[in-house]
């Protein structure tokens, strides 16, 4: 797949003598890794050549299964169980360290290659307090063990952890994603590394603290000279922070070159397609909820002034949380409405509260006009048909033991509907409604891809024919290709069946897809809320209530790359109208739009 | 963290008394009563009783009181640390159980290093051993100690180590090398056990994110094991460990009747035999409390170990 170099890319700043005459850091010659499975090696990685030069910031981008990962694995030697370099060279500050023994690879690790891990929630050992894990790394440099704790300390207020002494002390647990975040990028700094591989180091956070901490990494590595190589499957992360950027599809690299070149002028399709994809660059500065112009409808479900608050533990004093202070939405047959805020924004508490799992401290929950506040069980329990639920995670949402077939079944046999027969019958007609081959009945679910699973999820939720179905974030787990089909199948499914959804997400942009009315969380409020017939506001106040301009930091780089304005406007950066159809992959992307309000270049 | 401890006493004590209640009322329903039992022990019969006679006997062992008052009456007692008499042998619970419990207890304090060495050894060559038969041999081991039956071991060892090698005794409760036998039979299931456990918990501990992140660091594999994996991987080995050593009278019943030493497995044995019911009703609350003791430490322990536990307690 990786085409020849053409004159366009050898002057477009791909490596050569010509951007650094420092060795590079890392090198990569023609390596390829595979995984041995049942005897057989299955390549993962083919033939990539990859160099990374003192101080500069390389992106490889793809989406999963591309080897990228892999890629970053074997710059640090740690490849999982099973791989194996079958061809190639490693080159790590000049030394050749292919297949050499783990004496060689520990020495490098921590004080020449830094790692900052992918999922910060699972990325730091539980039962260890933050500061030895931290000082850990300080003591590889040889620093004295008096000394580490001062300079873990150090770190942590150099990777931007605030009230460092007191998070020295505390546990993993204690912390949000975003400060473990922080805790890993000090644990990779703790070394003073010459190289350090962040792989998909933001995408578990939410969008406002993955801009902090890529800045901050950014920063930090521009300050020490050290070398970046950010491993992301989001093309715009990666145009927005790189010198250069690799991209890479079935083990292979199939382009690469400065940000500007592949931002504006993409040679492959693939590019194109991670272009059209890109979380970054999908969404604009302003969102549009896609189909605003709804039928009127009457109401599924309805929060009336929902407040809650939650008693916090430890401390003699009575201290509370208000998690939701005063929230007021409604979900009308067959019609979807966003609700969109960053963790901590009570997201949750209020999906909670709708499905009557929590109780209000004020306020009432109305389905179908029946108030079920402070409902019991029994009576909850033939309501629960009407309203079901998918989960962010079909990893973990479905029983690794039970069949696809059973999966789909179970909430008929809960409700003891149909027999055997009946049951089997509407398995099928479900696995057809959600694009799911019928012979996928028999498979488990760790055959099948996320977003197959989140399929069988899907067509779970559909089984008891509801009114409304509440997604809890449901393509976030996936990958951003995926996730379009997830989202089209969703608006097929609602079309088809006139379900009403109430949908949940951190990304307005993926909300606006689907959306007749989005309604922005933020500190427990309902801060703005668009589309529909409360309409009041405008789409403009949606763009202040969350910070998605990520989109607008890559055409300030275009801009700040000497890009002239109207060339950043052509290449769909700029407009300021929205053009297209949101429903269709190419009206979104006419509509990767954004208001440009810097300075032209001089 | 007080709160918590208070709330786990609390319901030691709960169990405690609830385990005393459930064998009182089970020894109660059932069809003979002591004055018969203790009879038939000294080779009488109740028929050769005269009625007034049977009344003052009854009267003695205050059997003619309402059931409750009798309960009560036996737990204020119990609770003084007197079980009364024996049935069979004309001696108080108390000294019987103060005169075999020793032996018992010196078995266990043998056969729990053993089973931790054991267990523990078995699991760390498990993870470091690198030689591919000899892993696949160690995985295999576990499985095949859990399978084995105490008592086949017991006579196997003395077989072999008492009739044909000679080096220890196969019977009898006197010094050392009279333990060495008992403790290792009493030991073993629960080493195999443990090492299984914490071998599948080494295993899944190292293919945790974190142990790449120490790994990245550049620890060895050693500094690794030492410092991440351990103290997480050793958590469900310790909730067996709890386990196990709850079935310490248990285990004694067949290890003392294999080796034919003088201890409580023993003389649970004849108590239950004998329906020797104040015997039966001593042990049964003497394993419960140890039980319920070893299973508050080991909470303890969990919480010391894992801030997660501590802080969820703290909450709830």
């Amino acid at each position: 797949m990786s085409t020849p170099p053409t004159a366009a890319a050898a002057d477009a700043g791909t490596p050569g003598p010509t951007t650094s005459t420092s060795p590079p850091v890392v090198a990569l010659a023609g390596l390829s890794v595979a995984y041995r499975q049942g005897g057989q090696l299955r390549p993962a990685v083919e033939g990539v050549d990859l160099a990374v030069t003192p101080g500069e910031t390389v992106a490889v981008v793809g989406e999963s299964g591309s080897g990228k990962t892999t890629t970053a694995s074997a710059i640090l030697g740690l490849l999982p169980a099973g791989g194996v370099v079958t061809a190639g060279r490693i080159e790590i500050a000049g030394t050749e360290v292919t297949g050499a023994p783990e004496r060689v690879w520990r020495a490098l690790r921590g004080t020449v290659v830094g790692l900052v891990p992918q999922d910060p929630m699972v990325g730091l050992n539980p039962t260890m307090r933050i500061g030895p894990q931290v000082a850990e790394a300080v003591r590889r440099r040889g620093v004295d063990r008096r000394l580490a704790p001062v300079q873990a300390l150090e770190a942590l207020e150099r990777a931007g952890v605030d009230e460092a002494a007191l998070r020295a002390r505390q546990y993993p647990h204690e912390l949000s994603g975003g400060l473990r975040q922080r805790v890993l990028i000090a644990i990779a700094i703790a070394g003073r590394p010459r190289l350090i591989v962040a792989d998909e180091p933001t995408s578990a956070l939410d969008v406002t603290v993955q801009r902090r901490i890529l800045d901050h990494l950014a920063g930090l590595v521009a300050d020490s000279g050290t070398a970046l190589l950010i491993i992301t499957h989001d093309l715009g992360i990666a145009a927005d922070r790189a010198d250069r950027v690799i991209v890479m599809r079935r083990g292979r690299v199939v382009e690469q070159g400065a940000p500007a070149d592949i931002l504006l002028r993409p040679r492959e399709a693939y590019t194109r397609h991670l272009l059209d994809v890109a979380p970054a660059l999908s969404h604009a500065g302003r969102v549009v909820p896609a189909r605003a112009e709804a039928p009127p409808a009457p109401e599924v479900l309805r929060l009336d002034g929902i407040g809650k608050d939650f008693r916090l533990p430890r401390g003699g004093a009575e201290r509370t949380l208000r998690a939701l202070d005063d929230v007021s939405l409604t979900v009308r047959a067959g019609q979807t409405l966003g609700l969109v805020g960053e963790s901590g924004s009570g997201k949750t508490t209020a999906l909670r509260i709708a499905m009557g799992l929590e109780q209000p401290t004020r306020g009432r929950v109305l389905l179908d006009g029946t108030d079920i506040t402070g409902a019991g069980w029994s009576t909850l329990r033939p309501l629960r048909r009407r309203f079901q639920l998918v989960h962010q995670n079909p990893y973990s949402s479905l029983d690794p033991r039970f069949s696809v077939a059973r999966s789909i079944a179970e909430p008929l046999v809960s409700y003891r509907i149909g027999d055997r027969a009946s049951r089997a019958a509407r398995v099928r007609e479900l696995l057809d409604q959600v694009a799911l081959p019928a012979a996928y009945a028999t498979r488990r679910p760790t055959e099948l891809s996320g977003g197959q699973r989140q399929r069988v999820a899907i067509a779970r939720a559909l089984a008891l024919a509801p009114e409304l179905v509440f997604l809890d974030e449901p393509v976030s787990a996936l990958d951003v290709s995926v996730q379009d089909q997830i989202l089209a199948l969703l608006l097929r499914l609602q079309n088809d069946l006139g379900i009403g959804y109430l949908f949940i997400s951190h990304d307005l942009a993926v909300v606006a897809q689907l959306a007749h009315s989005v309604a922005v969380l933020r500190g427990g409020n309902v801060t703005v809320l668009v589309g529909g017939y409360t309409d009041t506001t405008g789409p403009a106040r949606v763009n202040q209530a969350l910070s998605l301009s990520r989109a607008q930091a890559v055409a300030g780089y275009l801009l700040r790359q000497g890009v002239p304005a109207a060339r950043v406007r052509a290449a769909g950066f700029g407009s300021a109208e929205p053009a297209g159809d949101n429903r269709t992959a190419r009206g979104r992307a006419a509509n990767r739009r954004i208001e440009i309000t810097l300075a032209p270049p001089a | 963290m007080t709160r918590y401890l208070a709330g786990r006493f609390a319901q030691a004590l709960l169990v405690l008394w609830a385990a005393y209640t459930v064998v009182f009322v089970i020894l109660h329903v059932l069809p003979s009563d002591p004055i018969t039992l203790q009879l038939s022990a000294g080779g009488a019969d109740i028929s050769q009783l005269t009625p007034a006679a049977l009344h003052d006997l009854k009267d003695r062992y205050g059997l003619n009181n309402p059931v409750l008052v009798q309960y009560v009456h036996s737990l204020w007692h119990a609770l003084h640390g007197d079980f009364g008499m024996s049935l069979t042998q004309n001696v108080t619970v108390g000294s019987l159980i103060a005169d075999k419990l020793p032996s018992t207890l010196e078995l266990t304090a043998v056969a729990l290093p053993l089973m931790l060495g054991g267990g523990v050894g078995l699991a760390y060559l498990a993870v470091f051993v690198r030689w591919r038969p000899a892993r696949t041999v160690l995985a295999r081991l576990p499985a095949v100690g859990v399978s084995l039956p105490q008592f086949f071991v017991g006579l196997l060892l003395i077989q072999v180590f008492s009739f044909s090698l000679t080096w220890l005794p196969a019977t009898g409760s006197d010094g050392w090398r009279s333990l060495v036998l008992p403790a290792v039979t009493m030991s073993l299931i629960g080493a195999a056990m443990l090492a299984q456990l914490l071998t599948r918990g080494f295993d899944d501990t190292w293919r945790e994110p974190y142990i790449v992140t120490a790994q990245a660091k550049g620890l060895s594999r050693r500094t690794v094991q030492r410092r991440h994996v351990l103290r997480n991987a050793c958590l469900p080995a310790l909730t067996l460990l709890g386990i196990m050593l709850g079935y310490t009278v248990t285990n004694s019943i067949v290890v003392e009747a294999v080796f034919s030493r003088n201890g409580l497995g023993q003389l649970t044995q004849q108590a239950v035999l004998g329906q020797d019911v104040p015997v039966v009703q001593a042990i049964v609350l003497i394993t419960a409390a140890g039980f319920v003791l070893v299973n508050l430490l080991v909470d303890l322990l969990y919480s010391l170990l894992d801030p997660r536990v501590a802080s969820a307690a703290g909450a709830g």
